[in-house]
């Protein structure tokens, strides 16, 4: 059996620990914000913090989660409301068709977390893993820095 | 709001509005709409219901007012963009205003969100839909006041007594309203122009919070009670069938439920299943571990032949042949006979495919001989023929739900997916779920067509053409619907080819054919992708050529402002099903665009930098004029970089500002990945890209760095803007790489040619 914490609530999974995180946290705990999009870790629209660190949930077996905090797109608002990435990414009408939106702001929220206040080189290096293919790259970079700005 | 609405005719006129709701229109429909069949009767006929406003809105006693958003949500804002029209007419606040997702419905007329039409095709149902319901609540607000109805007007979801200054919500009204005839048509009073609340102005997406927040309903997102997952070993080439299959591996791993198999299709093969067996399970996961241990033995058959790149100098070879000629002005052969200076290029383009950030995934639940659908569809009711038609049941017997749709740019409007998870549903007993992975969703696409253009020009002594010959190949759209189809119709024929707007006496426009070996389908923009990188890129060769600057030499090869006589373009030239007189092709909005593009670039004015290069294109399509001008430096390893692209366009009357500008900011990223990298090959009839590490596409590290679009101010009506900022993308790339380098690109992606 396999215990972890997400969006800090303990569970624990009998299942298959090769499952990777993103179908244990759809298919079983029914969190569908976490989104496929590829399956081995080219795209980001399944990136969640595991102990805090954007991690590809696609990848990553339940084992590999045992004792860790997952935190998906549905645990990164808190009681005081939206996530300030969230908040940008509103304020600055990102989203298109909207699916890889969940990856990116899990994405943005920790590399905000690792660096307050990154300039547009680091957004594109922490950001090129994530893809759009509605292209919103823009407006993800204006609302990382955005977000950032909010933050000081 | 946006998650997964199990909405139903009857649901909503029993369950959205409460008893005193205003229907508007509920007793313009057949009384079997509500009786306890629970959805439409797809048999009523179109005309006379299909577009009468009543079935849009409704109005609940405490105020709020729910509209019906009937076409799909996929990232171009139609879902916001359509009510919102409504919305306005009403003077209704869009904060109280619900949306309701409809169920495929042919009374709602056209819901196949696709060709960038939305807003155009429902424009003046909306506005129309909503004046009628004003009306009614400004003369149920006379009514109650004892008023003349010339006193009483709908202000922000109140009506004002002008005289007195007393108010009544709408909610309050609701209730008497719905007592009222509906006026006719003809005594309707639009709102002028300058009173439009919402039409032209910016409105965030109806769905942005549950996006940002994760709880948006997609395809992928839907759970029904007991259902299965699963995942389809389709043949690996077009056309194959299953030999034999050894299931006993797959029927091992935990969680796999059972196999199925699907049969091959039917010629033409449409929008049936490819076939393959399915594996079964109750999670998605085991579902793709099963498909792992299948052993299946495939008959490839005809299609096993395939190889792109002898298809492709077949097909070059073809476009040095006379073709079927699809439009002819003056006399080309007269004037190439003159002699003279002659400038001929061949382009090349590749297949493509959609790969949208959403997988195709479906879920149907099969009972009885009636199905319900929930997925991600551009076309509804397609989907809901195609399932009719393959499970021999009335289509009225087929539910389909839409939920958002994770990108679609064509591929969704292509119901294979859900025809699959129908057929299952059936064989299982219970409500499947049919995922594809991102292979699959790569691999068994409706592709984008490859093409070979040849072009040839003569120029006069002023540099300027005097004959032009344009002759392309491609395996058409048509040879989906009609077994054996090799020449393109006039529909993607006229996408940037038919029309090519030049002011010199001597054109023809040939077409040679081209047999598909996989399924063919239309990606946004659809054919204007290679013709215009073909045109625009040969207008810069000749601007080249003739050793003028490209801008002002393509402007001159427009001529003066006009609009293009009809007579000028085939007689079946199909204007995207508009009429001519309303959309005419007028070459003033195309310069104006061109101009305002090189103004906003600094064309002409920037000095050059080593490297350093910009190029501009200009294209009419789905009735919008754009212009873009793109900005690269190439390096000295060939890496191409796209600093800054600065588009304008014409779409006429707009509805949503910032969703056209985010369509035109994506249009350049989506024509940017087509450009630099986008490239589908196959290798005897199978596939040879799976997946993001093959088939790329722009991350935010390789996308254009920044894009500047600019909406020129018109009154005239609307056209699109899905669609028509992609065709200038890739020739602007080309002719700006052309500019820092001199190296000219003739076949896309542009990774295939050596820049250094």
């Amino acid at each position: 059996m396999i215990t972890l914490k997400v969006n800090g609530v303990q569970k624990s999974f009998q299942g298959d620990p090769g499952m990777p995180l993103l179908w244990y946290l759809r298919d079983v705990l029914g969190l569908t914000g976490t989104k496929y999009g590829c399956g081995i870790a080219l795209c980001g629209a399944c990136t969640i913090h595991l102990d805090g660190e954007a991690t590809r949930a696609c990848v990553t077996p339940v084992k590999a989660a045992e004792g860790k905090a997952v935190t998906t797109i549905e645990g990164l608002a808190t009681a005081q409301g939206l996530h300030p990435v969230q908040k940008a990414w509103i304020a600055a009408d990102v989203p298109q068709c909207g699916y890889c939106q969940p990856g990116q702001i899990m994405q943005a929220a920790a590399l905000l977390k690792s660096n307050p206040k990154p300039n547009d080189k680091e957004i594109d290096e922490a950001m090129a893993g994530n893809i759009c293919r509605c292209g919103t790259y823009q407006r993800i970079r204006a609302a990382i820095a955005a977000a950032a700005k909010e933050a000081q | 709001m946006s998650r997964i609405e199990n909405f139903s005719r009857r649901e909503f006129i029993k369950g959205m509005f409460s008893a005193g709701a205003f229907v508007l229109g509920a007793r313009m429909l057949p009384l079997k709409v509500l009786g306890d069949h629970g959805q439409a009767s797809a048999a009523e006929p179109v005309a006379g219901t299909a577009f009468h406003p009543s079935i849009w809105l409704g109005i609940e006693p405490d105020g709020s007012v729910i509209l019906v958003a009937h076409r799909s949500e996929m990232g171009s804002g139609s879902r916001t963009g359509v009510p919102i029209v409504l919305a306005d007419e009403l003077e209704a606040d869009w904060k109280r205003v619900r949306l309701v997702q409809a169920i495929a419905d042919a009374r709602y007329g056209s819901q196949n969100t696709d060709g960038s039409h939305s807003v155009r095709d429902f424009f003046e149902v909306m506005r129309e839909a909503g004046a009628s319901a004003r009306m009614m609540l400004e003369q149920a607000a006379a009514q109650k006041w004892n008023a003349p109805v010339a006193e009483c007007e709908a202000k922000l979801h109140t009506v004002v007594h002008k005289p007195s200054g007393r108010t009544l919500g709408y909610g309050e009204l609701a209730s008497t309203a719905a007592k009222l005839p509906v006026p006719p048509k003809e005594n309707l009073k639009l709102k002028p122009r300058s009173a439009w609340r919402y039409i032209g102005k910016k409105t965030s997406l109806y769905d942005i919070e549950d996006i940002t927040t994760g709880k948006a309903g997609y395809g992928m997102d839907v759970r029904v009670d007991g259902m299965l997952y699963a995942v389809v070993a389709r043949p690996p080439v077009l056309g194959g069938t299953v030999k034999s299959f050894d299931d006993k591996e797959a029927l091992k791993v935990p969680g796999v439920k059972m196999t199925a198999t699907i049969d091959p299709y039917k010629l033409p093969y449409k929008f049936q299943p490819l076939g393959g067996v399915a594996v079964l399970a109750d999670t998605t996961w085991a579902a793709l571990q099963g498909r792992e241990k299948l052993k299946v033995d495939w008959e490839h058959g005809a299609h096993a032949t395939y190889n792109t790149d002898t298809y492709r100098q077949q097909m070059e070879a073809t476009a040095r042949q006379p073709g079927k000629v699809c439009r002819d002005i003056g006399n080309v052969d007269a004037e190439f006979a003159k002699g003279g200076k002659v400038v001929e290029a061949l382009y090349y383009a590749p297949h493509l495919a959609h790969a949208a950030m959403e997988p195709l995934v479906a879920t149907a639940n099969y009972r009885d001989g009636k199905v319900v659908i929930w997925t991600g569809t551009q076309d509804p009711q397609e989907a809901q023929n195609t399932v009719a038609s393959l499970l021999g049941i009335q289509k009225e017997n087929v539910t389909c739900h839409v939920t958002l749709l994770g990108g679609g740019f064509g591929r969704r409007s292509k119901p294979d997916y859900v025809a699959e998870a129908a057929l299952l549903s059936k064989k299982a007993g219970k409500p499947i779920k049919v995922v594809w992975s991102r292979e699959d969703d790569i691999k068994f696409d409706y592709f984008h067509s490859s093409a070979a253009m040849h072009m040839k020009a003569t120029l006069g002594a002023n540099g300027m053409p005097t004959a032009l010959l344009q002759r392309s190949v491609f395996p058409p759209i048509g040879s989906t619907f009609e077994a054996g189809m090799s020449y393109g119709e006039a529909f993607d024929l006229s996408f940037g080819w038919t029309d090519t707007p030049w002011n010199i006496p001597n054109i023809r426009a040939e077409n040679g054919p081209a047999p598909a070996h996989v399924r063919i389908g239309w990606l946004r923009s659809v054919s204007n992708i290679y013709h215009a990188f073909a045109l625009h890129s040969f207008e810069d060769e000749l601007a080249h050529a003739a050793g003028r600057d490209p801008l002002e030499y393509i402007l001159k090869l427009l001529g003066p402002d006009r609009i293009i006589d009809r007579k000028l373009l085939p007689a079946d030239y199909p204007n995207m099903g508009a009429a001519y007189d309303q959309y005419p092709f007028d070459t003033g909005r195309l310069r104006h665009v061109a101009e305002t593009a090189a103004e906003m670039a600094g064309w002409g004015k920037r000095p050059k930098t080593k490297g350093e290069g910009m190029g501009f294109a200009f294209h009419r399509s789905f009735l919008t004029y754009v212009a873009s001008v793109v900005r690269v430096t190439v390096d000295n390893a060939g890496k191409v970089r796209i600093h800054q692209v600065d588009t304008a366009l014409d779409a006429g009357t707009i509805v949503n500002r910032d969703t056209v500008l985010n369509q035109f900011e994506g249009a350049a990223v989506f024509g940017a990945s087509l450009a630099l990298m986008g490239e589908i090959t196959a290798t005897n009839g199978v596939i040879d890209q799976s997946n993001f590490s093959d088939y790329p596409v722009c991350r935010i590290d390789d996308a254009p760095e920044k894009v500047n679009v600019h909406i020129v101010e018109s009154t005239a009506p609307p056209a699109g803007v899905g669609e028509p900022g992609v065709p200038p993308i890739a020739p602007a790339i080309c002719n700006a790489i052309f500019a820092a380098t001199g190296k000219r690109v003739r076949e896309l992606p542009i990774s295939k040619t050596k820049l250094t």
